[in-house]
């Protein structure tokens, strides 16, 4: 019986000449919500996307719900939903669509499909809204609508990368009461990242914090606080991480979106 | 095999639902076949080629196929950077059956596409030789679409944004058309000419549409349906393997 959903131990990679995850160890327990902070840059995404089998680590191990993202993909893919930090939906598509689409890629029985779609789109209020183009949908709807598509296939894990970048508060509120809803009913594990270290203190159990590659501290938001002897979560990131300024390029989603206003595209 | 289907049925219903993109993409061949076939028309058949519009019309065809083809391979770029891809990347399915259904769903596109600028060449005054020969057309019109669409796929595969796409147009689908026999006859190029073309798979592609369109050809028909299915095949499968190393 193993305790931990996620083991990463002494994780690496590197690109090129840089390395963006250094030497990285942590668990993460069945049930808990577990925060990865850092500033930009810190190497969270590049995490994730080793964990979720998008990117092969230079060296060290990963274990998802038991299974190796190296070699056992499919495996590790099964065990988990995840909401990307830039959007991943289709905006050619309606809503119903894309849920419908990523049922069928994570092997959702037929004859269930229709009504998992219809309790999740309800869950995230946006049944009334099914058959409605993407394109036309706000970022917060967009943001709901990727985290019940994550769940359509009843993953053990979600992996929320910024989820809440970009929205305004009603909408963060309601999205990580969500988040709290499904890991209490359901027991799901989530693993998050965010930006807004008031929010990540409320909603998790544990935390770890990453800077410029590699793990600087570990624990609850109130062992982090005490450890560093600081009043709020944000003073201890601050305390953790230094005060300067950290400089990222636009994403590249961002750049593109450029690109393809020039090329008349979207 | 779901998988597959879903990633055609995706591909279909994005190209009906862009309305601009596929008015848009009957505007060159519609320019192509007024522009050269009427102007080009008297001397053509002065110099003893016959009827040009007959000529172009099979040429213009693999054009349109050419160009929706390797477009809607290159989406992978767009896909990429918009995030969907991500969301295939994810998924517990294995990269090949997912590039097999987009390769699917955009030879069926670019096949769509020609079925329509043939329609086009019918309105103007193009007839084929032998109606019986239809379906003939239509499986070089599908190779050539799939044949692009993977090549496409492919070059897609390696690139992070559309800086390249210009150069890709420029240097590699420009000089593709151009030199594939479809607005003149290869016979009597100048021999580097000749070879360029004769290592072109769309003047294969060409060939064998006017073929089944006209009843005359260029090279014999069974080696142009040969070249065009193992090309198409080859593509597929490096088509298949780059989409596989994609790394996000």
């Amino acid at each position: 019986m193993v305790d931990n959903i996620i083991e990463v131990d002494k994780l690496v990679k590197k690109f090129g000449k840089i390395t963006a995850v250094d030497k990285v160890s942590f668990s993460v327990k069945k049930g808990e919500i577990f925060a990865f902070l850092g500033p930009n840059g810190a190497g969270k995404t590049t995490t994730i996307k080793m964990l979720t089998t998008l990117a092969h680590q230079t060296s060290g191990k990963i274990n998802v719900n038991g299974f190796d993202p190296l070699t056992q993909q499919a495996d590790v893919r099964e065990s988990f939903g995840i909401v990307f930090q830039d959007p991943s939906l289709d905006d050619e598509l309606t809503a119903y669509e894309n849920m419908e689409f990523h049922a069928i890629f994570y092997h959702v029985p037929k004859d269930v499909r229709k009504k998992r779609i219809e309790y999740l789109l309800k869950f995230v209020d946006l049944w009334n809204r099914k058959d409605d183009f993407v394109k036309t949908f706000s970022g917060g709807m967009k943001r709901r609508l990727e985290i019940a598509r994550a769940l359509t296939h009843h993953p053990k894990i979600l992996f929320l990368d910024e989820p809440t970048l970009g929205l305004d508060a009603q909408t963060r509120n309601h999205l990580w009461e969500y988040v709290m809803k499904l890991n209490k009913d359901e027991g799901m594990t989530v693993f998050l990242t965010t930006h807004y270290l008031e929010e990540a203190e409320k909603v998790s159990d544990r935390i770890a914090i990453i800077d410029h590659g590699k793990i600087v501290k570990q624990g609850t938001a109130s062992e982090i606080r005490k450890s560093t002897k600081s009043k709020t979560l944000e003073e201890a990131f601050l305390k953790l991480t230094g005060y300067k300024i950290r400089e990222e390029n636009n994403s590249s989603a961002e750049e593109f979106r450029q690109h393809a206003r020039v090329w008349g595209r979207r | 095999m779901e998988t597959i289907y879903v990633m055609w049925l995706r591909q279909l219903k994005r190209y009906w639902r862009s309305k601009p993109r596929m008015l848009g993409s009957l505007a060159q061949p519609i320019l192509f076949l007024v522009a050269l076939g009427f102007g080009f028309g008297p001397i053509f058949q002065k110099a003893g080629g016959g009827n040009y519009i007959e000529f172009l019309a099979p040429g213009i065809i693999a054009m349109s196929i050419l160009f929706t083809s390797v477009f809607t391979g290159i989406e992978v770029i767009w896909d990429r950077q918009f995030g969907f891809l991500k969301e295939t990347l994810v998924a517990p399915v294995t990269r090949t059956r997912i590039m097999i259904g987009r390769a699917l769903g955009g030879a069926t596109v670019g096949t769509l596409q020609g079925i329509v600028v043939f329609l086009i060449c019918l309105l103007i005054g193009f007839r084929p030789d032998n109606w019986l020969y239809l379906p003939f057309a239509l499986v070089f019109m599908f190779l050539i679409a799939l044949l692009f669409t993977t090549l496409g796929t492919a070059i897609a595969s390696r690139l992070n944004d559309m800086q390249a796409f210009p150069l890709i147009i420029n240097f590699l689908i420009m000089p593709v058309f151009f030199l594939s026999g479809a607005l003149f006859p290869l016979d009597g190029l100048p021999s580097a000419i000749n070879i360029i073309s004769s290592l072109n798979p769309l003047s294969y592609g060409v060939d064998g549409l006017r073929y089944a369109f006209t009843g005359v050809a260029h090279f014999p028909v069974i080696v142009s349906l040969s070249v065009v299915f193992l090309v198409a095949a080859a593509f597929t499968a490096l088509g298949a393997y780059m989409f596989s190393k994609i790394e996000i």
